[in-house]
């Protein structure tokens, strides 16, 4: 007779060893090791929470500190690798397989691992990949997650930083997991209920808030006039013409000078409420100028921004906020926002190759994909119609007859043709193919394919790649946007210049914008103080960020 | 500091007659363009001080370019401080 419950009964084996260690659903927090060595079993699959924001830093010590006599070759399932001890783990010996989104800051060390096999490598996956994952065949047997506070019920208040943790919950608490969450205080009454105390198991009272990271800070101040240059580009020759409406912006500082570009230059062309009214955009300073001025309509958030609560506060006809006031986020249903909701994804990469594939990976830094692939992709599910979808399907195949055409998401990678340390952006081999061979892996990490990317902006021109109709305009329109890369001087000049009177190439010149008036005086905020100021005080910039 | 010099056919001749013109200034963190009137009306003479060593390749494609598309004939031209990549843009040649 085949027993059905022997999820759940491990499940309550787990509470049971764990009890000893607490009181109630608390932990008590000297004993956090021993508790911890206690719920988990060697080989379980876990979940500790590092988000792309948001860390489950004091769980992730405990982890660490385990003895990998008792626990080991654990199989770590989240989406972001961000700490020394989400790393650690595979040192030791405590946690041997890897499926993860984004590694940021320990892009170096992974790499490492990975080459010298300490870290066996399930996949890279974009978020909402790993999220489906949670439901299907990665389901965690183990949560360890991250929150504000909790009430001795062991409901949790995630505040603006809700991130990742309803879906991970709710993958291992209804999968027969066990949930165990650190907070930063225990209190009789919580500002608003974010996850039901019935899927919490146990909580541990860290006493101090979890750690987060400001991602999305682009200070004004460091902004060149070559990406202002590339800013007026895309608005221009991109949102005006399509009338994009609705979108969402990668990290960096191109984008964040669109943003300051909106109420300045954008206002001259007339563009306000025919772009950029509605947002999947984690809450970008640089926004705030736009907000204020009118032209943003609504946003909805992956996370939240160090600084940014109050602002959010102030602002819910904007934002998602609860009943507290404070900012909803929700990294699963804000990627699903990107990949259907939105009709175009501008951001920008590390390498582009000549056929359009683009990555953030080189042969020594793996920092993972984050959101980009899925923003980044045509959704082939998608079936409701919008101008710019329209349009850019219609570019793309103008042979189907229109009402069974499918149309096209903008994708759009925009940078300059050297970015940091003078790196061109344009490769004729990718570091992502490198590294694959390296490590044998079946597929290159590729952040966006060349068959989903649709444009590519420079501060010599536009590449609109939907008008090319074969591998060798395709390849020429990219070099003809390539500056004086060793791909740009490789250009085929006479065919560049076919394609540009096919409006398949766009120069500054033929869209009636003069280089020399890409001046920082055009930027809406030139500091993080203006950006403060222009918030009303509200928005609260970190030190770090605090130069005056 | 790598110092490179240039001379080249240059197929315009710059129009004007002002003698010269200096823009920017050295160690402001952007370059300093110093443009005289030369001897011969269809060459272009250009000598490039930078920190950025290893260029040279680099160089001769954004000077080709550049003595290519502008009026540069007759122009004696000295640039302090840049780098190639950002030069190299169309930005500095428009």
């Amino acid at each position: 007779m085949r027993q059905w419950n022997t999820r759940k009964a491990l499940r309550e084996e787990r509470i049971a060893a764990g009890a000893g260690f607490a009181t109630g659903k608390l932990v008590r927090p000297e004993t956090l090791v021993d508790f911890l060595e206690a719920v988990l079993r060697p080989g379980d699959r876990v979940c500790l929470e590092g988000d792309n924001q948001k860390q489950a830093d004091v769980l992730a010590k405990g982890l660490a500190a385990m003895n990998p006599a008792r626990i080991h070759d654990l199989h770590m399932v989240q989406s972001g690798v961000v700490l020394p001890e989400h790393l650690d783990v595979f040192d030791s010996g405590i946690a041997k397989r890897l499926d993860f989104s984004y590694s940021g800051p320990q892009s170096a060390r992974i790499a490492k691992m990975l080459f010298g096999g300490k870290i066996e490598l399930g996949a890279i996956h974009t978020y909402l990949e790993l999220f489906a994952r949670y439901f299907v065949d990665l389901t965690p047997q183990v949560a360890l997650i991250a929150a504000v506070s909790a009430d001795r019920h062991g409901n949790l208040y995630t505040g603006p930083n809700t991130e990742d943790t309803p879906t991970v919950v709710e993958a291992t608490s209804f999968g027969s997991g066990l949930v165990i969450a650190q907070v930063g205080e225990i209190v009789d009454t919580l500002p608003r209920v974010d996850i039901p105390g019935d899927q919490v198991h146990f909580v541990l009272d860290a006493g101090k808030p979890f750690y987060v990271e400001p991602l999305f800070t682009r200070d004004p101040a460091a902004m060149t006039e070559t990406q202002i240059l590339t800013a007026m580009l895309a608005i221009k020759g991109l949102y005006q013409p399509y009338g994009v409406r609705r979108l969402n912006h990668g990290i960096g500082f191109n984008t964040a000078a669109i943003e300051l570009l909106l109420p300045t230059y954008g206002e001259k062309l007339g563009l306000k409420g025919k772009i950029c009214t509605h947002w999947a955009l984690n809450p970008h300073p640089t926004l705030i100028p736009a907000i204020e001025a009118g032209w943003v309509e609504q946003v909805h958030c992956f996370g939240s921004e160090v600084g940014m609560e109050d602002y959010l506060a102030a602002r819910p006809d904007i934002f998602f906020t609860g009943p507290d006031g404070s900012l909803r986020s929700n990294r699963a249903f804000s990627q699903t926002a990107g990949l259907y909701a939105c009709d175009m994804f501008i951001g920008s990469t590390l390498q582009i190759d000549l056929a359009g594939h683009s990555s953030t990976i080189t042969a020594n830094r793996i920092a993972g994909f984050g959101g980009a692939p899925n923003m980044g992709s045509d959704a082939r599910g998608r079936r409701h119609p919008s101008a710019p979808w329209l349009q850019a399907g219609a570019e793309a195949d103008p042979d189907t007859a229109a009402p069974l055409r499918r149309g096209r998401k903008l994708v759009v990678q925009i940078g300059e043709t050297f970015g940091e340390g003078n790196a061109p952006l344009f490769v004729e081999t990718l570091g992502a193919l490198e590294l694959a061979e390296k490590l044998d892996l079946d597929l290159a990490p590729i952040m966006v394919y060349a068959d989903d990317t649709t444009h590519i902006v420079t501060e010599e021109g536009i590449a609109n790649l939907l008008l090319c109709r074969t591998a060798d305009e395709r390849e020429q329109a990219i070099r003809g946007v390539a500056g004086f890369t060793e791909i740009g001087r490789g250009r085929d000049k006479a065919m560049v210049e076919r394609l540009r009177e096919r409006k398949i190439i766009q120069r500054p010149e033929d869209l009636g914008i003069d280089p020399l008036d890409a001046n920082r005086n055009m930027l809406a905020a030139r500091s993080i103080k203006d950006l403060m100021l222009a918030s009303g005080g509200l928005y609260r910039p970190p030190s770090r960020f605090r130069n005056w | 500091m790598e110092i490179l010099h240039f001379d080249i056919a240059a197929p315009i001749a710059a129009a004007g007659t002002r003698k010269m013109a200096l823009v920017g200034v050295v160690a402001s963190g952007n370059l300093e363009v110093l443009v005289e009137r030369g001897d011969a009306p269809d060459r272009c003479a250009i000598e490039i001080s930078t920190a950025a060593h290893g260029f040279r390749d680099l160089w001769d494609a954004v000077v080709a370019d550049f003595v290519g598309r502008r009026a540069a004939g007759g122009l004696r031209i000295a640039i302090n401080g840049p780098t190639p990549c950002r030069c190299g843009s169309p930005r500095a040649s428009a």
